[in-house]
């Protein structure tokens, strides 16, 4: 079907875009990969040298570096298990019909278009904090000692900070899958005597399976990078307990000004992240199939 | 309606959709609130839901502090920017990859996707030299490239979804009548397509308008948007929960609004081809 | 609409011609008090000196210090006037990155600042920053709360008084704390109060051969001392308390005493925010009487970057923000009381000065940090509550992060220092410092 022509015509129209991507990825990255080989903290001017690996080595035996790709992982999981079942549950009750459906589905998606660094402060001061936070309130209104959030569980509270930020999206996506379902199947189900639950398995679950791969895919790619909810909220701490791997980069080139060592840290966590990608890819390419 | 549901259940769902709505609404809505109280009545414990004396003292505080109408511009500019010329770029790119597919088609768009996987951190001072020897830092042009780049994959990626399920047999069927290349794609296609770019414009003005690692690591005074005023907020000396709430309140309602109008548009393109 | 817009172009456009005719400066800052208040002031300053517009970028303390470090750094020029701090100084004076403010003018009357601030933004004899305000860190007490519990507190109290002092003040059931201090994770935040600490423990970060000292008795003792005490007699949350959390649990009335910046004497004795503002009082950071008192030394200044083309119009700026002049603008608008402290000996000169409460115990506190001996036994840097190397804002808030960690319970004091032993070690022999 297509021709010589079209095939040329196509090219020509996606080239703009892959060169700029290329430049983006390309030109940035070389000048990290040469820094990562340098001496070269910015307070230090006129004193770079090359180092070979030095910084490397230095990086992947930082004993932060495990327990950071440990939180990078739980921190993603974390965040996806919440929107995903959160997202599916919220999209089976906005599908039903009920009184001010259109008020409600505004409500539950407007986290979505709050910044990061707001949410991340409001949740911080006004609801996780100790002694002023809305949590704290409540918990001495009903006679409990207040619990420290950030300090005893400072993942978990990022990983609920992010998935509040993210459950909109998941629900956005599915809740549009869901209005596709064919509700003649769904009835013909019914009749059949299936109940809720099996209905829900077999009929629901496989027709919103594209779905939640594709929420998955997209989520994987922001929260692989998160960083401004955690400089916002712990910095990291305490200890190493909510340092991820760009916040680990990020201490490294803008608290130390180490650029070897931060562009070092940045070349694991590209490769690290192409490592997910490659598996998502084939995840998602296997069901985008047609 | 095909499925009817009985009053009773009707009654419930209603209330458990409302109860978990404004649960997930909630926080915005406390910090809305907030920013109407005093300093003092923003940590009073137990806190007040409504029953306060009601000020706009912390909006008058922030309008002092800072030039809203300008990091407001700067961030309007920022994202429609970024965003139209995100479009001007993908569409193309998204059309001939949905109906000129080659056999690496599908490995450039997971490539481009893998692009925002960089963690921007690493980057920065190699971008930062950049943007010094091109004179690009502190100017709304230099942003909107970045912010191009960094959008680039997904709008790409939200329209070749959206592209790919316009059935190929219209454009058979318009190719038969003999139309010309410009002719197919701006009297049968583009109809088609417009929910999809509408909802890929406004999810990656959403996604500008929030990106906080750029533009505040990239710009000084003059360019900078509103990312960059909430930092001048975060934490002040003293009580700033008020200050901090009228900040963040003007921070996201522009946004908030455009979102709360648009959500329909919004959901009818966000599919990324999930939908069948 | 079409037209609205091109009328927008056009006036954007003329605007930016007006705007070319002065010349405008970028002041970058951060959001503290006393430079918000500057920024409200600038009418002042554009006033006598017409043709200069100010251009302000007001950021929070580590945004600001990330934005700056970096453009000075790669001689990014965005700014004309950057705010920074005793830590930075030094390098940055030594790197050459910063204009020399020995010509401020005749009426600047440089030798007026005081004499400990002065040294420590001055490099061979040169001043390459003008203090805005000094400040030292002091006892903070509430008056009715030490009557309460039947003690009196001394001008120069011990670390044992300090600690006994604050579990008879805490009554946990009506959320009074007996002290308030800053546990989260930061070099400038806990680390600065931890390491001013340890200096009147006898410890010290690095022995004369830049080896680590975390190993070593005295930082044990600091840091259980610290511990013990927070958890006896600290607010729930300790770890993730700043300067500024515990700035409002003090107004609000939860903290029975706060160690922290003089600075902050202004703000909890101010009836408009403070609650407890008639029942504060002032005392000297503790010691342990190895001769050593507790407290830092930090002024955060106002310095002119090295490739900047306005220099000269940033200097009448830097003239005008740290100038006599300028005090006494801010205490006729303000009060005293409001005045940016611990700059100038002329201030503390004046009679009307004098009778603001913290003012004597400021300039004492001043007075008692020496950045230059900051340790009881010698070592190899300046700097009382950092070290002034390049590495260390890293270091600083990597220790800090296992000293928050500690606080928070998540590890043990002997963990935690063995930690910050060990990555203290890495750090310098990676930066050449150890062999």
């Amino acid at each position: 079907m297509a021709t010589a022509h079209s095939r040329m015509t196509a090219r020509l129209m996606i080239s703009p875009a892959v060169i700029m991507l290329l430049g983006w990825m390309i030109v940035p990255l070389s000048m990290t990969l040469y820094f990562s080989f340098l001496r070269y903290n910015l307070l230090m001017p006129g004193m770079e040298e090359w180092i070979g690996f030095t910084n490397y080595e230095y990086f992947l035996t930082d004993p932060a570096f495990f327990e950071a790709l440990g939180n990078t992982l739980a921190l993603v999981g974390g965040v996806l298990a919440i929107t995903v079942i959160g997202g599916v549950g919220l999209a089976l009750l906005l599908d039903q019909p009920f009184f001010g459906q259109g008020v409600v589905r505004i409500l539950v998606i407007a986290p979505f278009f709050v910044m990061p660094t707001v949410s991340a402060l409001v949740w911080k001061n006004m609801f996780f904090h100790p002694v002023n936070g809305l949590f704290a309130h409540a918990a001495k209104g009903m006679g409990m000692q207040p619990f420290d959030f950030l300090a005893h569980a400072p993942l978990l509270s990022i990983i609920l900070i992010v998935a509040w930020q993210w459950l909109p999206f998941a629900t956005l996506i599915l809740l549009t899958a869901m209005q596709s379902l064919d509700s003649e199947q769904q009835e013909a189900a019914e009749m059949d005597g299936a109940g809720p639950l099996s209905r829900f398995i077999y009929i629901v679950m496989p027709h919103l399976a594209r779905a939640i791969t594709v929420v998955i895919l997209i989520q994987t790619i922001f929260l692989l990078s998160i960083f401004a909810e955690i400089l916002v909220t712990t910095n990291g701490g305490p200890g190493y307990a909510s340092t991820n791997i760009a916040y680990l980069v990020y201490a490294q080139s803008l608290l130390q000004f180490d650029v070897g060592g931060g562009s070092a840290g940045g070349i694991v966590a590209v490769v690290l992240a192409n490592i997910v990608a490659i598996f998502l890819m084939r995840m998602i390419g296997k069901s985008l199939e047609p | 309606m095909a499925r009817e549901a009985s009053p009773s259940r009707k009654i419930v769902t209603t209330a458990v959709a409302w109860a978990i709505g404004l649960a997930i609404f909630f926080p915005v809505l406390w910090t809305i609130l907030t920013s109407f109280k005093t300093e003092a009545e923003a940590i009073a414990s137990p806190p007040s839901f409504l029953l306060f004396d009601w000020t706009l003292e912390n909006y008058a505080e922030v309008q002092e502090r800072s030039n809203y109408l300008r990091h407001f511009w700067n961030s309007v500019v920022i994202s429609i920017g970024s965003t139209l010329l995100g479009l001007v770029v993908g569409v193309p790119a998204a059309w001939a990859m949905a109906f000129a597919p080659s056999k690496n088609t599908k490995g450039v768009l997971m490539w481009m996707l893998s692009t925002k996987m960089l963690p921007p951190v690493g980057v920065l001072v190699p971008i930062y030299l950049l943007f010094r020897d091109g004179g690009l830092l502190d100017t709304r042009i230099g942003l909107v490239m970045v912010l191009l780049l960094v959008n680039l994959p997904i709008i790409i990626w939200m329209l070749y979804t959206y592209f790919k399920e316009i059935p190929a047999d219209i454009l058979e069927a318009a190719r038969m009548d003999g139309a010309m290349l410009r002719a197919e794609i701006l009297y049968v296609l583009t109809p088609m397509a417009l929910p999809g770019i509408a909802s890929t414009m406004l999810l990656n003005v959403i996604l500008a308008w929030n990106e906080a690692f750029w533009t505040l690591n990239l710009t000084a005074a003059k360019a900078a948007p509103l990312t960059a005023f909430i930092a001048s907020y975060s934490s002040p000396e003293g009580l700033f929960y008020a200050k901090l709430s009228a900040a963040s309140t003007m921070a996201i309602a522009p946004i908030l609004v455009l979102g709360w109008f648009s959500q329909k548009q919004l959901v009818r393109g966000l599919t990324f081809g999930a939908v069948k | 609409m079409l037209l609205r817009s091109c009328i927008a172009v056009v006036s954007a456009f003329a605007l930016s011609a007006v705007a070319a005719q002065a010349e405008t400066i970028t002041i970058a800052t951060v959001n503290n008090g006393d430079m918000i208040r500057m920024q409200k002031l600038t009418d002042d300053f554009t006033a006598k000196n017409p043709g200069i517009e100010l251009e302000w970028v007001t950021l929070e303390e580590n945004v600001l210090r990330q934005r700056v470090t970096t453009d000075i750094a790669t001689k990014g020029g965005q700014y004309d006037v950057m705010t920074i701090g005793t830590y930075e100084v030094p390098i940055w004076g030594k790197q050459g990155w910063l204009v020399s403010l020995d010509d401020l003018g005749a009426d600047y009357d440089i030798d007026d600042l005081l004499p400990a601030i002065r040294g420590g933004l001055t490099i061979d004899g040169s001043l390459y920053a003008a203090p805005f305000y000094g400040e030292s860190s002091m006892v903070m007490y509430r008056t009715d709360l030490i009557e309460k519990a039947g003690l009196e507190m001394p001008d120069a109290p011990t670390w044992e008084f300090i600690a006994d002092a604050a579990r008879k003040m805490t009554d946990k059931d009506n959320e009074v704390y007996g002290i308030c201090l800053r546990g989260k994770a930061g070099w400038g935040e806990n680390m600065a109060f931890l390491t001013a600490t340890s200096n009147s423990f006898g410890a010290k970060w690095f022995d004369m051969d830049w080896r680590p000292q975390f190993d070593q008795a005295p930082w044990k003792e600091t840091l259980s001392f610290y511990i013990d005490l927070m958890n006896d007699a600290g607010p729930p949350g300790a770890s993730s308390n700043g300067f500024n959390e515990n700035l409002s649990l003090f107004q609000s009335g939860k903290c029975g005493m706060w160690i922290d910046a003089t600075v902050a004497a202004s703000f909890v004795t101010n009836p408009d925010d403070s609650s407890v503002a008639d029942k504060v009082g002032f005392a000297l950071a503790p010691d342990t009487g190895l001769g050593k008192r507790g407290n830092w030394l930090w002024a955060w200044s106002l310095a002119i970057p090295a490739g900047t083309q306005k220099a000269e119009a940033a200097k009448k700026f830097v003239a005008w923000a740290t100038s006599k002049e300028y005090l006494a603008l801010v205490a006729s608008k303000e009060g005293w009381a409001n005045v940016p402290p611990g700059t100038r000996t002329s201030l503390y000169e004046n009679p009307e000065y004098a009778k603001v409460p913290f003012a004597k115990m400021t300039l004492d506190s001043i007075n008692a940090a020496d950045p230059t001996q900051p340790t009881v036994d010698p070592v190899p840097y300046v700097g009382v509550q950092f070290v002034a190397i390049p590495e260390f804002q890293g270091l600083g808030t990597a220790v800090g992060q296992q000293f928050s960690a500690a606080l928070a319970g998540t590890v043990t004091v002997d963990q935690a220092l063995q930690n910050a032993q060990q990555l203290t070690e890495r750090e310098m022999r990676k930066g050449g410092y150890l062999k």
